[in-house]
């Protein structure tokens, strides 16, 4: 018997193959290097969008998949992050880069207030009610003369380009840096997550919360903090895409496709798994933005088309996302026999 | 603010309030038997709506007339949306049965916008039109119409889920599936009944609300959210519960429109929903 | 020392009496028997004290802590753990995974952590399963996952909900000495048991409930000569 369990105490803690760091590291390298291959406009736009929607899907995939928590109205946490850097700016000059923080800081308090009432209830009852906040934050962005009511706010553009301002004009190449460097952060963030004690603890919540009771862990509480990190995950994506386009309003940035699309995005790519919202980006994203391209007018309406089915044929097919259909042994998790 | 706007505000509400509660029966009734909350409730309202338009449209058929296709067309697609799509998620975990008739919404609404254009569409003189005055107050026609045939088709639906003996059938299915089969009622066939009446519901308050209601691909959104409310209000799976529940949101709809501003509805609806969830979770009626 | 003292709790569901006034204590360092047919209230006597139910009326009170009205997390933080009857395992998650939830609690290095829920999972014998995923687990391999869990959060008392239930003949020899190993380490166990030749065996006391009254307490040589007992259980018992 002892000889079994020496044997297990000197496994390794995680089963990472070597093959699958240099793997990666070798990615970031590359996806360093890339813009330095001549990639144009198009191109760059591309992956910056890739690596929004990555983060932002790895925002749901914090709550949802980690906490078994199902929002639908993530797109609120976007829409704060948004306005937070938009509106300190042009009311006050002050730098994006501070501004985030204000953002990450704001949705986190939002989330604890949405939070504490909302995550006692079961499933159903707390997504219909994030659905409700969601269209609720847009309805009142919409009326709130503040920040620009329906028209929003308008980022006054600088001279040239500005790092301290977060604004350039010349290329897209800073923002894909900028964009990029969040990405790594983020997921590296995440992956250690998961791999925590908090990690176990949301797993376990989410798998089952009567049991979880039974082990001392709070069950609401580590619900609310799930949903905080989540919101502050996606809060400084909502900033940069202000940066990014200097226009924004109600409709564009607490619009509910948001919230659908980290849903699809995640779901697609593999629920509570650290890859699943990176795979999910990879393939949607480039679907989504030549659909838009080669159906010209009728694209908004075409991309939802498709989010829709997709949405229902992995639900019915594949419910575990796309990285179900990578071989168990390449993941962390190891099976002995 | 005169006692007889008020009291208009009510009577205005409170058609509305039946109109809610029918199409919150039927997304209690599908809930109830299998535990699904389909998310795409609106569009199927949506969709009846736009069934009479067209009947109206193209066959120059009355929206009265064509109610009774509209039912039929609804029944059909409800027993289409469970054979092609619920079926196969009746086991799985919840996460995923949200997002498959989420994503059965974001589909239907969609097609629709490509199809028919986001455009607001009405019916141009229905044979229902024209306003009653009882006393101080201004009825529409056609509004009491939709509201007191919503209150019929409510009744019916309560009196055949009580009485009939599919109805009791459905209740067995609804209280423990297994046992229900046990006895000899097949689940899959009690579901897609579910599925035909619950949407034959909705096919009644969107083929009424077609006589007066600018119909448009988004229209089922805002229905759908109040009937979610409406259902935990009322309690999940209590169909009475969606009577008293569709009316205390149509009248505080109406009356925070008219007391407080009608911009922020959905707010107030909303506040009735985190009370409720907070305080009586169970809702009114409601059997969790 | 009264590690556990449950005075008059109460609860009722609709017109039923589920729980009546049901007292009793515990010793430390004992076994504590619960017997009765299905439906005395058994589970629910459970539910109540670790707070997934709350009690109408009643006292419990933990070695001289009054716990009445604590939710389950901070119950199971006082040192009180609990298997379910109906299992609960985090089925997408290893059998390792599952304990090192439990282990967590007292351990915050995961290293140190993992090593521990091993030792727990050697203990009850399911080392070479470790890495399975619980839903992979035989229903007698998830009641030594729940088991495994529970002690491994390290606790003063171990409320067991009818372990041996569904598990094939030859496990449960080992099952008991499972639990008798327990009460050597120290840990007070009060088991749910439906299998009376294993209650009789292990039971420092057994106490009788009926349709949500308590009808017994004593030594299991009490217990097997109370008519009371002896009548309203005829017929029900394992004949295991």
């Amino acid at each position: 018997m002892s000889e079994k369990l020496l044997i297990a105490k000197s496994e390794p803690l995680w089963n990472t193959d070597k093959k699958i760091i240099s793997l990666i590291s070798g990615l970031v390298i590359l996806l360093f290097a890339l813009p330095h291959f001549g990639l144009n406009s198009f191109y760059l736009h591309l992956m910056i969008m890739i690596f929004m929607h990555a983060v932002m899907a790895q925002s749901w995939n914090v709550i949802a998949g980690f906490s078994g928590q199902i929002s639908l109205g993530h797109g609120a946490f976007f829409g704060i992050g948004a306005y937070a850097t938009s509106f300190f700016y042009v009311q006050y000059g002050v730098s994006p880069w501070i501004s985030i923080f204000f953002g990450m800081i704001f949705s986190g308090i939002s989330a604890v207030l949405i939070g504490i009432p909302m995550l006692r209830l079961s499933g159903h009852y707390f997504a219909i009610a994030t659905l409700l906040i969601g269209i609720s934050f847009q309805v009142v962005f919409q009326r709130w003369d503040l920040v620009g009511a329906a028209s929003g706010l308008w980022v006054p553009m600088t001279s040239g380009d500005s790092w301290l301002a977060l604004q350039f004009h010349t290329s897209k190449m800073p923002y894909y840096y900028v964009f990029l460097v969040f990405f790594l952060i983020t997921f590296y963030l995440v992956w250690i997550l998961s791999r925590s004690k908090l990690g176990f603890r949301l797993r376990a919540v989410r798998d089952d919360p009567q049991a979880a009771l039974s082990l001392c862990i709070n069950v609401s509480n580590y619900k609310i903090i799930a949903y905080v990190i989540s919101a502050m995950i996606m809060a400084p994506m909502g900033s940069l895409f202000a940066q990014y386009i200097l226009i924004i309003d109600p409709d564009r940035v607490f619009n509910i496709e948001i919230s659908i699309i980290v849903l699809l995005i995640t779901v697609l790519g593999g629920i509570g798994n650290v890859w699943g919202p990176l795979i999910g980006a990879a393939i949607l994203i480039p679907i989504s933005e030549y659909s838009r391209i080669y159906l010209g007018g009728t694209g908004g309406a075409v991309d939802l088309i498709l989010y829709g089915l997709i949405l229902m044929l992995i639900c019915v097919f594949r419910p575990d996302g796309l990285i179900s259909l990578v071989p168990k042994n390449i993941l962390e998790r190891k099976k002995q026999r | 603010m005169t006692s007889d706007i008020i009291l208009q505000a009510i009577v205005t509400g409170l058609m509305m309030g039946l109109i809610y509660a029918l199409i919150a029966a039927g997304l209690s009734l599908i809930f109830g038997l299998m535990d699904i909350v389909n998310f795409a409730h609106g569009e199927h309202l949506m969709l009846s709506m736009f069934s009479s338009f067209w009947l109206w449209s193209l066959f120059g058929i009355d929206p009265i007339f064509s109610i009774p296709i509209t039912i039929l067309l609804m029944a059909i697609c409800g027993i289409l949306t469970h054979y092609f799509l619920i079926r196969y998620i009746l086991k799985a975990k919840m996460l995923i049965q949200i997002c498959a008739t989420f994503g059965l919404s974001i589909f239907i609404r969609s097609i629709a916008q490509l199809l028919w254009t986001p455009d607001f569409r009405n019916v141009d003189k229905p044979l229902l039109e024209g306003r009653l005055e009882i006393g101080p107050v201004f009825i529409g026609q056609p509004q009491l119409i939709a509201s007191l045939v919503c209150l019929l088709a409510f009744f019916g639906l309560y009196l055949f889920v009580t009485k009939t003996e599919t109805g009791l059938a459905l209740q067995a299915t609804a209280q423990d599936r297994h046992a229900a089969e046990v006895l000899g009622i097949p689940s899959n066939k009690m579901f897609a009944i579910g599925w035909a009446i619950g949407l034959g519901c909705v096919g009644i308050a969107g083929g009424m609300m077609a006589n007066y209601f600018f119909i448009f691909t988004d229209v089922g959104i805002n229905f759908a959210l109040f009937a979610f409310v409406a259902v935990a209000l009322g309690g999940f799976g209590s169909i009475i519960g969606c009577l008293y529940a569709g009316i205390i949101i149509g009248l505080v709809e109406s009356l925070g429109g008219l007391l407080i501003d009608p911009s922020f509805k959905l707010l107030y609806v909303f506040a009735i929903y985190l009370l409720v969830v907070i305080y009586k979770p169970q809702g009114l009626f409601g059997r969790y | 020392m009264k590690i556990l003292s449950v005075e008059n709790l109460s609860r009722a569901f609709g017109g039923i009496k589920a729980n009546n006034n049901i007292s009793f204590e515990v010793e430390e360092g004992t076994i504590l028997g619960v017997i009765g047919p299905n439906g005395a209230g058994k589970s629910t006597l459970f539910d109540l004290i670790t707070g997934y139910t709350k009690a109408d009326a009643g006292k419990v009170k933990f070695f001289d802590k009054d716990i009445f009205g604590l939710t389950p997390d901070k119950i199971s933080n006082l040192g009180i753990g609990r298997t379910f009857q109906k299992l609960k395992p985090f089925a997408d998650q290893t059998l390792l995974e599952n304990v090192m939830i439990g282990s967590f609690v007292k351990e915050g290095n995961i290293k140190k952590a993992r090593d521990k829920a091993l030792e727990i999972i050697d203990f009850v014998d399911l080392i070479e399963k470790r890495h399975h995923f619980a839903r992979e687990l035989s229903t007698g391999q998830r009641k030594r996952l729940e088991m495994a869990r529970a002690m491994a959060i390290e606790p003063k008392l171990l409320l067991m909900d009818e372990v041996t239930g569904g598990v094939d003949q030859k496990t449960i020899p080992g099952l008991v000495e499972l639990i008798k190993k327990l009460k050597k380490s120290g840990v007070t166990i009060v088991t749910i048991e439906h299998n009376i030749n294993i209650i009789m065996e292990i039971s420092d006391n057994i106490l009788a409930l009926d349709q949500g009254e308590r009808i017994a307490y004593g030594t299991p040589k009490e217990i097997q000569n109370n008519k009371q007992v002896v009548d309203s259980y005829l017929g029900t018992f394992d004949a295991a």
